[in-house]
């Protein structure tokens, strides 16, 4: 980005006095030159403090949780991948492995992806090709407006209003579809506050985010394309499948990502609606436990000694290297196929 | 739990304090009544800092609206950070007092002593009865003992209709469904008291270690007090252990319970954990009022309540501060009230029995 800036400073400088060597008027020309000169290195300096500001940041973050999270790893008994429990009681006796928690986060994240992404595809399908002007800009608006309302009222809802209402949902999957191991009986006793319910709500929860990407994506598809496609007769549908579709694809995906790692990353929704267990995670959605961030959050009262609060803060690190994987794979899709 | 102990161990103070504010004969006004009394112990250090348990935060609330009331200009902010921070925060000196779950322990004591200057006190003020909490249609006063309650937290009972939960409730219809346990998923002293009153009260039926984590090995999680309540509203079926405020206002059952003398079934009332109260064994020295939990657990006297967690409060016996020692003695005295303890109940702690609220006024008023 500085490179970019620097090029193009001094070919604007070059081109100010070029352009006015007709005008005789060097002395202004002069006092303005040095100002703008000024201000420009002001503005450059400032946007490139603030770029290297972000980056700072994010590396401080991972420094700061690789320092703390260390000694507790090297303290800890078990197998940090593959220990599904995590007791940090005794300090001097920490046995602590994210398998669980690892599973709890991707299985509630990649189900609400499931349940979000059709869904946000229609609604952004709607909103750019089907729905008149006068509805399509308040119909968005509310979309966007599911972002707005906090994580604590999801969770409210999820657990005092979603989760009895899908209950006889869950039910039946559990009875007519048990035998497959995503609707098998769960390590909870009730089928309400699992991780299929923990799902549903995030799925809400992720709407918006991937609606708008895909949205916004959609509706930037080439007038000469929707058109070509027009000219030779096709339906609207055909339009879709012909124009928007393959142009949005990447966008569409892109979105999806973005979605996922908000969804990863939600916490206190999560820690309301998913209910802990006793016993470890099998592979149902009628299971119930921790994700990464609801077993940081739980703890969090209780951090008074380095060796557990280390323990628990490894689990960060490890959801803040998931996040940033899932991001990275979100960026690469969009830089690879919008733009290009 | 935590909080009803705290509770009833803050009435204890408060009854000390208006003892011994009976006692000194600054007399101010004439009112002979409480405030007056109160008034007397007033003084000292205008803007008390204490910190510590959670379980005792909303007794502390009253005492301290009740404080500020009865000494004008006085003050206490009380920060529950938890327990252990609690204790740090009093021996490294950042606070006057420390409400705890848990008496001094081990090095604790030395280290407390250093930061006095002389011995160091545990005050239980504050006592929170815990109240097993069920959600079973049709079935209402719901009789347990310690061992069926330690057997259906433990899964060795799974469901309602048990021999053994169908020997204490003779004549009551119950359905042969399973039992749904909901337990705190987060650290909590409720869930340590209750599993300590397990292993102490089952005659060894229960069999698992007692940590702030449930060890139980059944049921399904929820965070915080509200959240077991909340569950077991919505999960028929269910059964929980949470403070028994939080039963009450979500419209739970709650089950008498048989104590370990055998005997009649013992609904949770203020007076009947009182009763529990009253024959709690101390185990501290003098004026230091650390009690023998097992034997509040494990009570035999009739109508006794054995299901409670109790906090303390954390003291100097002589500060090196003189304002600072009266300051505390004044909100002590105050929260030993009759004033203070009356509204106790209705946030889920109960008032101190007479005998014991007499004991903790005596510790208060020694207090240098």
């Amino acid at each position: 980005m500085s490179e970019r800036i620097d090029q193009r400073a001094p070919s604007e400088t070059d081109s100010g006095p070029a352009s006015s060597p007709g005008v005789p008027a060097p002395p202004p020309g002069t006092r303005r030159r040095p100002s703008s000169r000024r201000g420009e290195t002001i503005f450059r300096s400032l946007t490139t403090g603030s770029g290297v500001l972000v980056v700072a940041a994010i590396a401080a973050i991972g420094v700061f949780l690789l320092i703390q999270a260390v000694p507790s790893l090297l303290a800890n008994q078990a197998d940090f991948l593959t220990f599904p429990s995590f007791n940090t009681g005794d300090p001097d006796n920490l046995a602590f492995g994210i398998r669980d928690i690892f599973l709890v986060t991707m299985f509630s994240s990649v189900f609400a992806l499931v349940l979000a992404m059709p869904i946000a595809l229609g609604v952004a399908l709607f909103l750019t090709n089907y729905a008149p002007r006068a509805l399509a800009r308040p119909f968005a608006y509310i979309v966007d407006l599911l972002a707005a309302v906090p994580s604590i009222i999801y969770g409210l809802w999820g657990i005092l209003v979603l989760a009895p209402a899908i209950l006889p949902i869950a039910e039946w999957l559990n009875a007519n579809l048990g035998w497959i191991f995503l609707f098998a009986d769960g390590n909870l006793p009730v089928l309400s506050g699992t991780i299929f319910t923990g799902g549903v709500v995030l799925a809400v929860m992720i709407l918006p985010i991937v609606t708008a990407v895909t949205r916004e994506v959609f509706a930037q598809t080439p007038r000469f394309q929707i058109e070509a496609a027009k000219a030779l007769g096709a339906t609207r549908w055909e339009v879709i499948k012909m124009a928007t579709l393959p142009y949005g694809r990447s966008g569409y995906i892109a979105g999806s990502m973005l979605g996922l790692g908000r969804a990863l990353g939600e916490t206190i929704a999560v820690l309301i609606v998913i209910r802990a267990s006793t016993s470890p995670m099998g592979f149902s959605l009628f299971d119930g436990g921790y994700t990464f961030a609801s077993l940081i959050a739980s703890a969090a009262s209780e951090f008074s000694q380095p060796l557990p609060t280390g323990a628990y803060i490894s689990a960060g690190l490890v959801l803040f290297v998931l996040t940033f994987i899932v991001n990275a794979l979100a960026r690469l899709i969009a830089g690879g196929k919008v733009n290009g | 739990m935590r909080y009803q102990r705290r509770v009833a161990a803050v009435g204890l103070v408060a009854a000390g304090a208006l003892l011994f504010s009976a006692c000194g004969s600054d007399n101010e006004g004439e009112g002979g009544g409480q405030a007056a009394a109160n008034a007397q112990a007033c003084g000292g250090k205008q803007n008390l800092r204490a910190s510590g348990s959670s379980a005792q935060a909303n007794a502390m609330t009253r005492f301290v609206t009740t404080f500020e009331q009865t000494c004008e200009g006085q003050t206490l902010a009380y920060t529950p950070s938890g327990s252990g921070a609690g204790r740090n925060e009093f021996i490294g000196g950042q606070t006057d007092f420390a409400g705890s779950d848990a008496a001094l322990d081990g090095e604790e004591v030395q280290q407390a002593q250093q930061r006095c200057g002389s011995e160091a006190w545990n005050l239980p003020l504050v006592f929170g009865p815990i109240a097993i909490a069920y959600n079973l249609p049709g079935v209402q006063d719901l009789v347990l003992d310690g061992p069926t309650i330690a057997k259906i937290f433990n899964g060795q009972v799974t469901t309602w209709n048990d021999p053994a939960i169908a020997a204490l409730n003779p004549g009551k219809q119950l359905p042969a469904v399973p039992i749904v346990v909901n337990f705190r998923s987060d650290e909590s002293g409720t869930t340590e008291n209750f599993q300590n009153y397990l292993n102490a009260a089952s005659n060894n039926a229960y069999g698992k270690e007692a940590s702030d984590s449930f060890n139980g090995g059944v049921g399904a999680g929820a965070r915080g007090s509200q959240g077991v309540a909340d569950a077991t509203r919505n999960t028929p079926n269910s059964i929980t252990y949470v403070e028994s405020s939080f039963a009450t206002r979500a419209g739970l059952g709650v089950a008498q319970v048989i104590n370990a003398g055998g005997g009649q079934p013992v609904p949770l009332t203020p007076q009947t954990v009182g009763n529990a109260i009253e024959n709690v064994a101390v185990v501290g020295q003098g004026n230091n009022l650390v009690l023998d939990l097992n034997s509040l657990f494990t009570t035999t006297a009739p109508d006794a309540y054995p299901i409670a967690l109790a906090t303390y409060e954390i003291v100097c016996s002589d500060y090196q501060d003189d304002p600072t020692g009266q300051g505390v003695k004044a909100f002590l005295t105050t929260a030993l009230s009759p004033t203070a303890q009356q509204g106790l109940p209705e946030a889920g702690y109960v008032p101190l029995p007479d005998r014991f609220r007499q004991r903790l006024t005596d510790a208060v008023n020694a207090i240098q």
